[in-house]
């Protein structure tokens, strides 16, 4: 065990801090708009190795040794300089991972790239109005036509909670294309351009007033033959091959550490009853016991990264970490209502940031949303009782 | 950099397990919990023979010179297999004479104590006040009160905590040393008070600066490694028995509400190994977040022990409330460790005032 930032590491900051100071706020020549400077820094950053260190070089990432100080260093010095993480959404969480795993190799080389350094936005298309939780009941078809260049994927049917689908270029969809296979057996994994014809977007309105997620209908909307991850049938394993092999990630404990430093920031600058809230011993009290979950998760990750770099395999505690995630978010939110006081009385606007202390409702509705997406916590629980414990299936799946 | 355990400390911690499955399987246990007046005697030699006493000893006093985090592991066997064992008292003794004792006195007690010779016990308690000691050492004699000393009765040698961050030796069989057995609900560890009365004591008289918080940080990190072993368990006990138990013509782990109870509990208990690691090796490695690591550790695994064995009793029915069963010693153990040294509230408290907030 050894978590010495020793001489290395200091160096290792050192570089990161001038990298930073070289490359963030971007150059004007790095491009017009903020996603164009955010794509060029990253850029960089990935050749510098301090972005996608578990992707291979040869599909644009930095491909480093595993390393948790070094991790923590780039997060700390990234985020006091607020300079561009790893591109957020889907696309880098599921998608990236999956076609690593399962993709073809051509399929590796054009999308994964531009999908690290944001330019490339996906959406998720799994869930449908009939089929959340029971995901493998789901109706949406997908035929095989000849079409003008080849034979191509006509699809038909309809996706549902498709978060931020009205922005992306693609779509990962999970399709019905065995309809004699059963259940599980006749489902596929296709990519698909949103922009192609017979598709339809229409926005949903959020608890928070946003509009994230989205109905997207497919009306016989067309896709190459061999825009399909795996083999026929395959996409419900394809789907989870990315499970199989949890991606021993630190970066949901390290926003865990991060949302927990805010929320004492948080008590720093408000009232309560009567007295700044750190001081109150309740508040205090409360804030320490959110500590021990939070300390928790964030040395089990460590322990989890470094199994992974022993190529060791870590148990079941990679079933948990997104229910683990998910309860942290609920006491945060339980304690930043308290906090906030009145300021919970008015709503954060849907766009833009919000001035007072209400920009907490955010994290308090979003913290809804993390127990719902990807997979309820009960259905969490169910995972973890079943694929962690071995206890018997239920009969209904 | 890396955050895990060596081979060595593997090797360590697989060999007292395998020495624990054969010498304190559930019926030892049980006849030991029915006869606490007994010293666990072949867990005790048989620890003693692993080395396990001698490990955090200085090499020069005869010991293995070795890390808390080392202990802390074994801690966690212990707290697996609910073991009766008086290390926590000894090994509390050994870290006063450590960190208090003058060299004369190093040079007579630790290696009797790395080498198991002599047990030892340490007596902090006065009334529900674990972390400021009032007795003093007055003409070399001590009159006063202790509770909650581990093993009392079986300790040759006793470290009392005194006012003023001092420590002070009473040996076995002292003129005005009373012992009384308290009727405790952890018999696995069992604790006696002490009545003293001009009892004749040596004062460790070695440079003890700041011997009182090493000392409280090793009993906070080796009580958080016995939670994270009892808790794991508890969970493992919980799940087993929900797969062979039957109602309904089914296994009871086919029911969801208790598969999302077994969950919950696994949840909890899964992630805090790295919490007590941590608080272990902030204790070898980085002495300034120490107390912080260690009270934020001993509260959380504590806490969460003494739920998820609730949890426990209840996931086995009518059979977990009875004496027969296991789980009601492993909810005595989390109750121990909840509250011995001061329980979640205390050291939450404190570990909020060691933060900069
Ligand atoms: C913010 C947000 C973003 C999302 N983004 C996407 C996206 O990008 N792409 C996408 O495809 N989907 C997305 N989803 C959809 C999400 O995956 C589904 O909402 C989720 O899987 C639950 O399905 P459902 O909504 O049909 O709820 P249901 O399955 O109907 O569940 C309703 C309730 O019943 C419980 N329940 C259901 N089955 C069981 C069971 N077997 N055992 C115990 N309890 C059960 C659930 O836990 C839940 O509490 C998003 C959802 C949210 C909230």
């Amino acid at each position: 065990m050894d978590l010495k930032y020793n001489a290395s590491y200091e160096a290792f900051r050192q570089q990161v801090v001038a990298f930073l100071g070289e490359h963030w706020p971007a150059p004007d020549s790095a491009g017009d708009s903020r996603a164009e400077k955010e794509a060029w820094f990253r850029r960089q950053a990935i050749a510098a190795g301090y972005l996608y260190r578990g992707v291979p070089r040869e599909f644009g990432g930095s491909e480093q040794e595993p390393d948790i100080l070094k991790a923590t260093i780039i997060r700390d010095e990234f985020s006091k300089r607020r300079a561009p993480m790893e591109a957020p959404g889907i696309g880098n969480m599921m998608l990236v991972p999956t076609l690593l795993e399962c993709g073809t190799q051509e399929q590796k080389e054009r999308f994964i790239p531009k999908t690290l350094t944001g330019e490339y936005h996906w959406a998720q298309g799994y869930s449908e109005p009939n089929a959340g939780s029971d995901l493998a009941s789901l109706r949406t078809r997908a035929e095989l036509v000849e079409g003008e260049n080849g034979p191509e994927w006509s699809i038909n049917g309809q996706k549902i909670w498709s978060t931020l689908a009205q922005f992306a270029q693609y779509m990962f969809v999970l399709a019905r294309t065995e309809p004699e296979a059963g259940k599980h057996a006749g489902i596929s994994y296709l990519l698909i351009d949103l922009k192609n014809p017979g598709i339809t977007i229409r926005p949903i309105k959020q608890v928070t007033g946003g509009k994230e997620f989205c109905e997207v209908f497919f009306d016989d909307a067309r896709t190459p033959a061999d825009w399909i991850v795996g083999e026929r049938g395959e996409g419900w394993k394809v789907s989870k091959a990315t499970l199989a092999h949890e991606r021993s990630s630190i970066g949901g404990a390290q926003t865990a550490v991060g949302l927990f430093e805010k929320l004492v920031e948080l008590a720093k600058g408000v009232e309560y009853q009567g007295v700044t809230a750190i001081d109150h011993p309740q508040i205090r009290e409360r804030l320490v016991t959110l500590e021990g979950y939070v300390q928790s998760h964030l040395y089990s990750s460590y322990r989890q990264l470094s199994m992974a770099a022993a190529k060791q395999n870590a148990g079941r505690i990679g079933l948990m970490n997104k229910l683990i995630n998910t309860n942290i978010g609920h006491m945060v939110a339980d304690i930043a209502k308290d906090l906030i006081n009145d300021a919970a009385l008015l709503m954060p606007p849907a766009k833009g940031r919000a001035e007072g202390d209400e920009k907490w409702l955010n994290q308090f509705f979003g913290s809804l949303g993390v127990a719902i997406a990807g997979g309820t916590s009960n259905i969490q629980r169910n995972i973890i009782a079943e694929r962690g414990f071995g206890l018997p299936r239920d009969d209904a799946e | 950099m890396e955050f895990l355990l060596s081979e060595e400390q593997l090797e360590i911690q697989d060999t007292v397990k395998r020495f624990l499955d054969k010498h304190c399987p559930s019926t030892a246990l049980h006849s030991y919990f029915d006869d606490p007046a007994q010293l666990p005697e072949a867990i005790w030699q048989g620890l003693v023979e692993m080395g396990v006493p001698a490990l955090i000893v200085p090499e020069a006093f005869g010991g293995m010179g070795m890390t808390l985090l080392d202990l802390a592991i074994i801690a966690e066997v212990l707290g697996q297999a609910a073991a009766p064992n008086p290390l926590l008292g000894h090994t509390l003794a050994t870290q006063a004479l450590i960190y208090a004792g003058s060299p004369a006195q190093q040079e007579k007690w630790l290696p009797k104590l790395a080498s198991g010779e002599c047990l030892a016990s340490f007596a902090t308690a006065e009334s529900g006040n674990w972390l400021a000691p009032s007795l003093s050492c007055v003409n070399g004699n001590i009159t006063g009160q202790k509770q909650h000393v581990p093993h009392a009765e079986h300790a040759q040698l006793i470290v009392v905590a005194l006012a003023g961050g001092r420590y002070a030796l009473i040996e076995q069989g002292a003129t005005g040393l009373e012992i009384s057995a308290e009727n405790v609900a952890d018999r696995t560890r069992p604790l006696a008070s002490l009545n003293l009365n001009d009892c004749p004591a040596e004062l460790l008289d070695g440079d003890c600066g700041n011997a009182a918080e090493p000392i409280l940080n090793t009993a906070l990190v080796l009580l958080a490694a016995d939670s994270f072993g009892g808790a794991a368990q508890c969970v493992d006990m919980a799940v087993d028995y929900a797969k062979t138990r039957e109602q309904f013509g089914q296994p009871i782990g086919k029911f969801q509400a208790l598969k999302h109870q077994l969950a919950n509990m696994a949840v909890d208990v899964e992630p805090m190994r790295g919490l007590y690691w941590h608080a272990a090796y902030a204790f070898d490695q980085e002495p300034e977040t120490a107390s912080r690591q260690a009270a934020l550790a001993k509260a959380h695994l504590s806490d969460r022990f003494l739920h998820v064995a609730r949890e426990t009793v209840q996931a086995h029915g009518g059979i977990g409330y009875t004496w027969e069963c296991d789980a009601q010693i492993f909810i005595k153990r989390a109750l121990f460790n909840y509250t011995f040294m001061g329980n979640a509230g205390l050291h939450r408290k404190r570990a909020a005032d060691l933060a900069d907030w």
